[in-house]
């Protein structure tokens, strides 16, 4: 069985797998509960001030039937006093001294604040600090969370103070309500950040009740934005921890969050880059317990592949990303319809022809049976067909030969720059 | 080349798995409709206890080797379990869907996961470290051999003694072939041989070995010997040529070639358990034109499974429902012609709590057959047990209060031969789980801990 106990900035944990700060770590119950079951790691729900919550707090967002494809909540930092927290932070780690317990801290962006809460923790025996900069509502409305992890400087001073303070490494999370990540990541990281995470929750409104016209969740008729979570938001996680992990800039581990809910998106996530994984919304959807089939996946995955440690796929694929200007320009994909497998739904032509390049024609047969073919020469290989195809295999992208040498868009205006001096304009 | 290959060649496909498992896309989208419950009656309602929400899980999340070991780790024989378990009763009555929509179809994705263990032949077990102890099972069908796999896993040197020429027991040779295939019960004996049990087939304890030095030899002895032929059923004309024993003849059907003398001809099956209908839809898969099931008793006091039921009657079996042989009938030449039967009814319970069938006098009429299936029950092997010299009841192995301990601290017995008469008929899967059991209780006899399961 692979190696599977991570080493994120000095931290260690026996797996990959923590509760993000989030109401599944608001006490010591619950964190000894997940370590029970199998979690390598818990970031404490938020410490700071203690503060007021209302009631009605989370909603979800389905799709096509499946329940929780996205969540939101109002939910704000911990409500418990500091030191109740800490005697059970202080309980916890006793009980469970080879598991990473993580304090993720919110203050007033003062320095004297930072320097008291952290002296403060510092006697329970964290394993490190997370600080939240990332908490789009409510706590921004006091100039903490989100509202001091969207300025550069406020990241940059906050991380100096919090680690001036600290002798345990300090994790910055970030959030995703900003135009570019990475500015606040570099800011993080000239702060003496120890590693970042990310993403935080994404400002989000799950919905209005088309009958009573309420906002959905509601507090006695009004609501107010929260934070979206869940898988919705992996795609937009996975690229902001991309983002991070290949600028030279940035070069302290990353801890990802963002719509993890099995071993296959913590595999994906480890590959773009992050060294260990932060999971919420899949736990309070079906409790702790899912850690277990996210141990063995992971283990049985790194198995087949013949990886012993699981901090070996780390940033795999990293130097797989890039700008679009590199990506080559004489790359050919087109797609292949296996007419025994297609069970002639016509979705692919609908799409293709009102949405695409119009390269899908519905043919007849001699026998008078209906197919789909594609005509390859007009296809740009957008996946759009594939992508609408409910059967597996019926349709395949191929990859064409192509008897160009491969040349991307960057090096193409090199090439003219380098001949005719043109000057070429795009447009992004 | 005779005539008859053609349809020789359409009789194995008869005898091929009748269903067919589910797709990639079938298991995915069944899997995640699975709701995941906590503290689910699906595992309370499984004998093995397998943890079904998380093997479902597993299958939605691609981890499709976890998901069979989560199976098999409960049940050593879960793969013939997918296909044989009245799920219905079990964990598919069981699931909380059946409350809402419909239930998850769990046999179905037991089968989809072991079926992908087996095809990409996954070692999903590791025999634990030697502890010098050795124990000897009697018997390789779904008892002993879970009872084998517990204990190597525990470190035990297991040998199993197999009268037949293969091990698996019921599930080798007693279970229709287009429900059951072989090699599914081959694979779980592989499972349980790859953590070094040594399996003895054709070695008939009694004959071979003596009981006595079986319990010489080893640290502890499992008596799980099953049951033994179908009784005669004491009528006129029952030893003609074309009365055939249930078990003998599902075993020909997964031993032999197939026959096809069977086909265009008219067949009764008496009786009403599974192994009735086993023998009647092999009749009709064997190109039988006509089968009729003869019952005493009615559709409710049947002990075959809703399922097997459900599948005789698409097969086109035919139910005589209160119905008693009272001869068979043959010509001059020994051929059976037909069976006469009397009408019955039911009067009060009898000791079994089953409502007792009585003949109507003056009711006999004639069904004209060309041959006849005894499937009423299965006989004791009640030589083998008092070689043992272990208490028992009419070939039921008594039992130390709730324990699997025989009258012989050296013999514990699971399976069949512990399975009272008139309980309807044992299932594959309490099997598995008596053995498992019964394994633990030698362990904590042998370490010498008192039993106290927490």
């Amino acid at each position: 069985m692979a190696d599977l106990s991570i080493d994120l900035a000095g931290i260690k944990s026996p797996n990959p797998f923590w509760l993000a700060s989030a109401p599944p770590t608001n006490s010591g119950y619950q964190v000894q509960r997940a370590f029970e079951a199998g979690w390598g790691g818990a970031v404490w729900k938020t410490l700071g001030d203690p503060i007021l919550n209302v009631s009605s707090r989370f909603a979800a967002v389905g799709f096509n039937g499946q329940r929780v494809a996205g969540f939101n909540n109002i939910e704000l930092i911990t409500d418990r006093p500091l030191e109740v927290n800490l005697k059970e932070i202080y309980e916890t780690k006793k009980r469970f001294p080879d598991h990473a317990i993580i304090a993720s801290v919110m203050v007033e962006p003062r320095q004297e604040k930072w320097h008291e809460i952290i002296k403060r923790i510092e006697d329970v025996g964290v394993d490190g600090y997370e600080l939240n900069f990332g908490c789009p509502h409510g706590m921004a409305e006091r100039g903490m969370g989100a509202a001091s992890g969207q300025v550069p400087e406020l990241v940059e001073k906050q991380t100096y103070w919090a680690k001036e303070a600290a002798t345990k490494p300090v994790i910055v999370k970030l959030t995703p309500n900003i135009t570019d990540i990475t500015v606040t990541a570099e800011a993080a990281v000239r702060g003496g950040a120890d590693a970042i995470s990310m993403i935080n929750t994404i400002n989000s409104l799950a919905g209005v009740d088309i009958h009573s016209w309420n906002t959905i969740p509601h507090v006695g008729g009004k609501g107010a934005h929260g934070g979206y979570c869940g898988p919705a938001v992996k795609p937009i996680a996975l690229n902001m921890v991309a983002e991070c992990a290949r600028n030279p800039a940035i070069n302290v581990p990353i801890s990802g969050i963002g719509g993890i809910s099995n071993w296959q998106d913590t595999v994906e996530f480890l590959l773009m880059g992050s060294t260990g994984v932060q999971i919420c919304t899949a736990a309070m959807h079906h409790g702790f317990r899912i850690v277990e089939d996210l141990v063995d996946g992971l283990s049985n995955y790194l198995d087949e592949k013949g990886i012993s440690s699981v901090m070996d796929i780390v940033g795999k694929s990293v130097p797989r990303y890039s700008d679009w200007g590199n990506l080559d320009l004489n790359y050919k994909v087109v797609a292949r319809i296996n007419n025994e497998v297609c069970i002639n739904c016509n979705k692919c032509h609908i799409a293709c022809e009102d949405t695409s390049h119009q390269c899908i024609d519905m043919l007849k047969g001699t026998s008078g049976s209906s197919f789909l073919r594609v005509r390859e020469e007009d296809c740009v290989g957008c996946n759009l067909c594939s992508i609408v195809c409910p059967v597996d295999g019926a349709i395949d992208m191929i990859e064409l030969t192509n008897e160009l040498p491969p040349m991307t868009w960057n090096e193409r205006q090199e090439f003219l720059g380098g001949i005719g001096n043109e000057s070429v304009d795009f447009v992004k | 080349m005779s005539m008859s290959s053609p349809i020789k060649g359409s009789l194995e496909m008869n005898f091929h798995e009748a269903e067919r498992g589910l797709s990639p896309r079938e298991a995915l989208e069944e899997s995640n409709r699975c709701l995941y419950c906590y503290d689910a009656p699906c595992i309370q309602a499984c004998p093995t206890g397998i943890d079904i929400p998380s093997f479902i899980k597993k299958i939605a999340s691609d981890n499709i080797k976890g998901s069979a070991k989560t199976i098999m780790t409960a049940n050593p024989v879960g793969a013939s379990c997918a296909r044989v378990c009245p799920t219905e009763e079990l964990c598919e009555g069981a699931c909380v869907l059946n409350h809402s929509t419909k239930p998850i179809m769990i046999g179905n994705l037991q089968r989809y996961s072991t079926d992908w263990a087996i095809q990409n032949k996954q070692a999903l077990f590791k025999a634990g470290k030697k502890n010098g102890k050795k124990v000897a099972i009697v018997g390789s069908g779904p008892a002993g051999l879970s009872a084998a796999r517990e204990l190597a896993l525990l470190g035990y040197s297991v040998t199993i003694f197999e009268a037949e020429k293969n091990p698996g027991g019921l599930n080798t040779y007693g279970i229709v072939s287009f429900r059951l295939p072989q090699s599914i019960s081959y694979w779980e004996v592989e499972q349980v041989k790859s953590l070094d049990v040594e399996i003895k087939t054709n070695t008939r304890v009694g004959v071979d070995v003596s009981a006595n030095q079986l319990t010489a030899d080893y640290d502890a002895v499992i008596l799980a010997i099953g049951m033994s032929d179908v009784p005669k059923l004491g009528i006129e004309g029952e030893d003609l040529a074309e009365v055939y024993d249930a078990i003998e003849f599902v075993k020909a059907t997964k031993t032999k070639a197939l026959t096809d003398k069977f086909i265009g001809k008219k067949m009764a099956v008496i009786g009403a358990g599974n192994t009735a209908i086993d023998a009647a839809t092999c009749s009709v898969r064997l190109g039988a034109e006509q089968v009729g099931i003869i019952y005493r008793r009615t559709q409710k006091e049947m002990t075959a499974y809703d399922f097997e039921y459900e599948f005789a009657k698409q097969e086109g079996v035919g139910f005589h429902w209160l119905t008693n042989p009272s001869r068979i009938l043959s010509n001059d030449s020994g051929q059976v012609t037909g069976i006469e039967c009397v009408k019955m009814v039911l009067s009060e319970a009898g000791e079994d709590g089953r409502r007792r069938p009585v003949p109507i006098s003056g009711s006999e009429f004639v069904i004209p057959v060309d041959g006849v299936i005894r499937a009423i029950g299965q006989s004791r092997y009640v030589g083998l047990i008092e070689q043992f010299g272990i208490q028992h009841d009419d070939g039921v192995v008594i039992l130390e209060g709730d324990s699997y301990k025989t009258s012989n601290e050296k013999v514990f017995a699971c399976g069949d031969v512990i399975f009272g008469k008139g309980q309807g008929e044992a299932m594959v899967v309490s099997a598995a789980q008596q053995g498992k059991k019964t394994a633990y209780e030698i362990d904590l006899t042998l370490r010498g801990e008192t039993v106290d399961i927490a």
